[in-house]
């Protein structure tokens, strides 16, 4: 049985072809302003990768923001479920995720069987995503990437940021600055500030391990380690952070499919 | 004997000059990085269009959040205060205050005698403030004063889904690319922002009559926007963005009478 | 499920909390809502249950006035006609 995930987000859009509970292949691509060029585009590098046609899929969910504009998906579902399903398959001890994109944020509970049992999600406000990360990066003219390391490796000391709207917060942060400090100690401020709220959000939810980190800011190492020391948890991470969205509705796919078959 | 108000805000520092009960000057400058100095240059400046001198001045008030920054010997007033002295010196007839700013948005209801009955403030998202505006000038390349009469012109109704500053920035340069055109994206934009400060007005309540100050108050748009949403008329005075430091001089001349 | 719908931004923590395994979608706190803010819709495990309208979502704190701050004050609420209390507000 073969069967596809496709999660749009706000910055990447991902597909994922699952065979037989296995992942054969996925993509990863930046959105179009078109969703549906992303649509297309993420499909069919995924399906090529496989050497498969989108008729050889038994069943495609799809999740995420774009949800509701892939017209070959049978069924849609939230990507709060989503990410609960795919991240179980990777980690069936997982209890905490804690998925954060370009827009958004997510805290989810779940159970033994990757259903969710509590979650709470904040896409309002840039404080809370990843966006808060570019923008400093932004006014820092520092790589993205670079971002998590360079906040460890303190100066001086960690520049408190008292701001938490991004639109403040990048002010305060461009007078410390101009004021001399390190750009590495303001990124500690920075990155201390969102691993506060991110936390926060958790705490909503209730913390239990394993505690799973998705998303973008899975591959921000200052984010991760402040998240590791608030939590006394060891997050786990998959080998591909972003596709996590697209496995779980690939697999609630499979297991739609799965429900029909037997009936 | 004149007095002084001083409203340092974030973007600007307002000065307004008081004598028996009439504005003799006001000054506006940016605060820039130093409050202190903006507030001496405002003051100076105001001084020097009344024609006073630093010896006539019987007493400084100051409020905006930079009140603490003044460079000479006065005492502070709250914003809110300021804001409704200041609303009910143009119109006696002010029940209800709405103060949108750079940084941040207040709406205050007072009795007629000036006393404040209840705010609200928001000073934390910038959603709903004068800095929304501001970004989406530079995404537009508009100037800021131009933003309220362009937006009247809008073709079509857009409807901004990001209630976050930062990103409507993004929504709005997605619309650019989608072939939008600027006034419908500003009416859009205008609309999202009015939304914001009439929530803030549903919490705290209306009574007419109802004013609006601040820099926020000049657009046109946006004071077109709000009025509709709180199916009020708004009274805005001649010079929105000084009746906070009017306020303040006036609270200054009354401190000083007591005295 | 314990849904939790709404933000945090730089102003506050806004949510509406919505105990979906004990909610039985009877729709009474959609129509007391003066806001219109509430519907029983599907979940992901096909369940009938109550939520926060999608289009809303972003503009709680604006829209929902605040259970504590208002409507605590009014005779019937979202939260005095959910028969199986499932219904909570952060503010």
């Amino acid at each position: 049985m073969k069967t596809a995930g496709i999660d749009i987000g706000s910055l990447t859009g991902k597909a994922l072809i699952l065979e037989d509970n296995n992942i054969i292949s996925w993509s990863l691509i930046p959105t179009n302003p078109d969703s549906n060029v992303t649509v297309k585009k993420a499909i069919d590098i995924a399906l090529e990768k496989a050497n498969l046609s989108l008729d050889d899929m038994d069943y495609v969910v799809s999740t995420g923001y774009g949800r509701l504009v892939v017209p070959f998906a049978q069924r849609n579902i939230t990507e709060i479920s989503c990410h609960a399903k795919g991240a179980h398959w990777f980690f069936p001890e997982v209890r905490t995720i804690l998925d954060m994109g370009g827009q958004d944020c997510k805290a989810i509970r779940c159970d033994d069987t990757g259903k969710v049992a509590n979650f709470a999600m904040n896409d309002k406000c840039a404080a809370g995503a990843g966006r808060s990360m570019e923008v400093m990066a932004d006014i820092l003219q520092l790589p993205l990437d670079d971002l998590g390391k360079l906040s460890l490796e303190i100066v001086e000391a960690e520049v408190s940021i008292s701001n938490t709207c991004v639109v403040f917060a990048k002010s305060e942060a461009l007078s410390f600055l101009r004021r001399g400090k390190h750009r590495s100690d303001i990124l500690a401020g920075v990155c201390e500030a969102l691993a506060t709220r991110v936390y926060s959000l958790m705490q909503r939810v209730g913390i239990e391990q394993e505690f799973v980190i998705s998303g973008g800011i899975a591959k921000n190492i200052g984010i991760v380690k402040r998240l590791a020391d608030k939590t006394g948890l060891n997050p786990r991470i998959a080998f591909e952070p972003q596709i996590v969205g697209a496995l779980g509705a690939a697999l609630f796919a499979q297991e739609i499919m799965q429900r029909e078959q037997q009936t | 004997m004149v007095a002084i108000g001083v409203d340092i805000g974030s973007l600007t520092t307002k000065v307004a000059i008081v004598r028996d009960s009439k504005v003799m000057a006001h000054e506006v400058v940016l605060t820039g990085e130093s409050s202190h100095e903006a507030a001496t240059r405002a003051v100076q400046g105001a001084m020097s269009l009344a024609g006073v001198d630093i010896k006539d001045v019987a007493k400084f008030v100051s409020t905006g959040v930079g009140k603490s920054e003044l460079p000479y010997d006065g005492e502070q007033a709250t914003e809110v205060l300021c804001a409704v002295k200041g609303a009910l010196f143009y119109y006696p007839s002010a029940r209800t205050v709405i103060d949108m700013g750079a940084e941040s948005v207040r709406v205050s209801r007072c009795g007629a005698n000036g006393r404040v009955l209840n705010f609200g403030t928001n000073d934390k998202c910038a959603s709903g403030t004068g800095t929304f505006l501001d970004t989406i000038s530079k995404a537009l390349e508009i100037k800021v004063e131009d933003l309220g009469p362009l937006s009247l012109q809008a073709k079509e109704e857009i409807i901004i889904t990001a209630t976050c500053a930062v990103f409507a920035e993004s929504e709005v340069v997605g619309l650019i690319a989608r072939g939008k055109d600027k006034a419908s994206i500003l009416g859009g934009i205008i609309k999202s922002i009015a939304s914001r400060v009439y929530g803030l007005t549903n919490r705290v309540g209306i009574n007419k009559d109802v004013i609006f100050i601040g820099g926020g108050a000049k657009n046109i748009g946006i004071s077109k926007s709000l009025g509709d949403l709180i199916k009020q008329e708004l009274l805005i005075p001649p010079d929105p963005q000084i009746v906070g430091a009017v306020g303040a001089a006036l609270i200054a001349q009354e401190r000083s009478q007591a005295s | 499920m314990i849904a939790h719908y709404g933000y945090a931004d730089g102003s506050g923590e806004y949510y509406i909390i919505i105990d979906t395994d004990r909610c039985d979608g009877c729709g009474e706190c959609v129509k007391v809502c003066p806001q219109g803010v509430l519907e029983v819709a599907l979940d992901d495990y096909d369940k009938a249950v109550a939520r926060v309208k999608e289009d809303v979502l972003k503009s709680i704190h604006y829209i929902c006035l605040g259970y504590h701050l208002r409507c605590a004050n009014e005779e019937s609420n979202c939260h005095t006609v959910c028969p199986q209390d499932a219904i909570s507000h952060t503010w």
